[in-house]
């Protein structure tokens, strides 16, 4: 299989063509690599613990309590790690690991957040992009720390 | 008196407003971090049409109401800030690249040891995942190429498989020629670009 395409928009449209053929890997689109105290994944209105490991998935909210920090690997190996209190978004992906064409955006709601970025903003600069509440990164291959509502 | 005292009032009513909007619209930061093999970066902040590059080491912007501002950042400021976040940074995937003989399925004596080489970053990581990514030289077609690095990509997938690697914790993938390891034009027989590199995070 040489693509994974998932997103918000498009997710719809590819479950309907793709049919039964996806597996279920080919929606994560990340692991849980460290976890530190409380840590919590939302996914489609529920909360559950994030373990060492746990796969995510598109519109997954990571949070993390006033003890907590997570780290995770995406699958374009680009590094996401929020410390204490922070809620981190993944609100759109999309990657051909072909090409490596793809977006990757994501949003801190609140927090403080490390990245290291991947393949998708090093084949396309600014197709990977962190909201804040007040502001929008655009990533040209690089690494970086970001804070939001302190 | 009473239009002193109004006016006390509405100072001290104002000011709290301003604490409280200043509360709702409170910033963050932003800090761009040297990178490891000093390669030349940047990330752009933008607050409406307001926007700031950053693109030294260390250079920094203060999201407010009032729009990015630089500024430069400390070592210290952002370990005091960050230490946590930046703890938990996933270790960076370690790559090796596996050779094969030409014209068939086994690996050149060198890349063996390779092999025993991944096998041991795979065990000492605590949930491994690994990507397997077939490569070509530009003899052929895109099609044909990205068929053929996917046949290679498997190959080794498999045989890592035999030497335990649980089979849902690798992928093989395939870019074709689209990732030379020697560039060539199209067309040209390159043994260095006949690989299968293998990714382990």
């Amino acid at each position: 299989m040489s693509t994974a395409l998932v997103s918000c928009r498009n997710a719809l449209v590819l479950a309907v063509l793709a049919g039964g053929v996806v597996a279920a890997h080919a929606a994560d689109i990340g692991q849980v690599k460290i976890a530190k105290g409380q840590v919590t994944i939302e996914r489609q209105g529920k909360a559950m613990p994030a373990a060492v490991g746990a796969r995510l998935q598109v519109a997954d909210v990571v949070r993390t309590g006033a003890d907590g920090s997570v780290g995770i690997t995406m699958d374009d190996d680009s590094l996401l790690s929020a410390g204490p209190n922070s809620a981190l978004s993944l609100d759109n992906y999309a990657f051909d690991t072909t090409t490596n064409q793809g977006r990757l955006d994501t949003s801190l709601n609140k927090g403080t957040l490390s990245v290291i970025s991947g393949r998708i903003a090093k084949q396309t600069p600014d197709a990977m992009t962190v909201r804040t509440p007040n502001a929008i990164l655009g990533v040209r291959g690089t690494e970086f720390v970001v804070s939001a509502n302190d | 008196m009473t239009d002193l005292l109004a006016r006390l009032r509405l100072v001290a009513a104002l000011a709290v407003l301003g604490a409280v909007l200043g509360a709702c619209a409170s910033g963050g930061t932003v800090v761009l971090l040297p990178e490891k093999d000093g390669r030349q970066t940047a990330v752009s902040v933008r607050q409406g049409d307001k926007e700031v590059v950053l693109d030294q080491p260390y250079a920094a912007a203060r999201t407010n109401a009032q729009g990015p501002r630089a500024y430069v950042a400390s070592p210290q400021d952002v370990n005091a800030q960050f230490g946590p976040a930046l703890a938990a940074q996933p270790a960076r995937s370690a790559r090796f690249t596996l050779y094969f003989v030409e014209g068939k399925d086994e690996f050149t004596e060198q890349s063996q040891q390779v092999v025993y080489k991944i096998l041991t970053e795979i065990a000492q990581r605590p949930v491994p995942d690994v990507l397997v990514i077939g490569h070509t030289d530009t003899v052929g077609s895109d099609q044909a190429n990205d068929a053929l690095g996917q046949q290679r990509a498997d190959i080794v997938r498999a045989a890592l498989i035999r030497l335990g690697v649980p089979a849902d914790d690798i992928r093989a993938l395939s870019r074709g020629k689209r990732n030379l390891a020697v560039p060539t034009a199209n067309g040209v027989a390159e043994p260095l670009n006949r690989r299968v590199e293998i990714i382990v995070r």
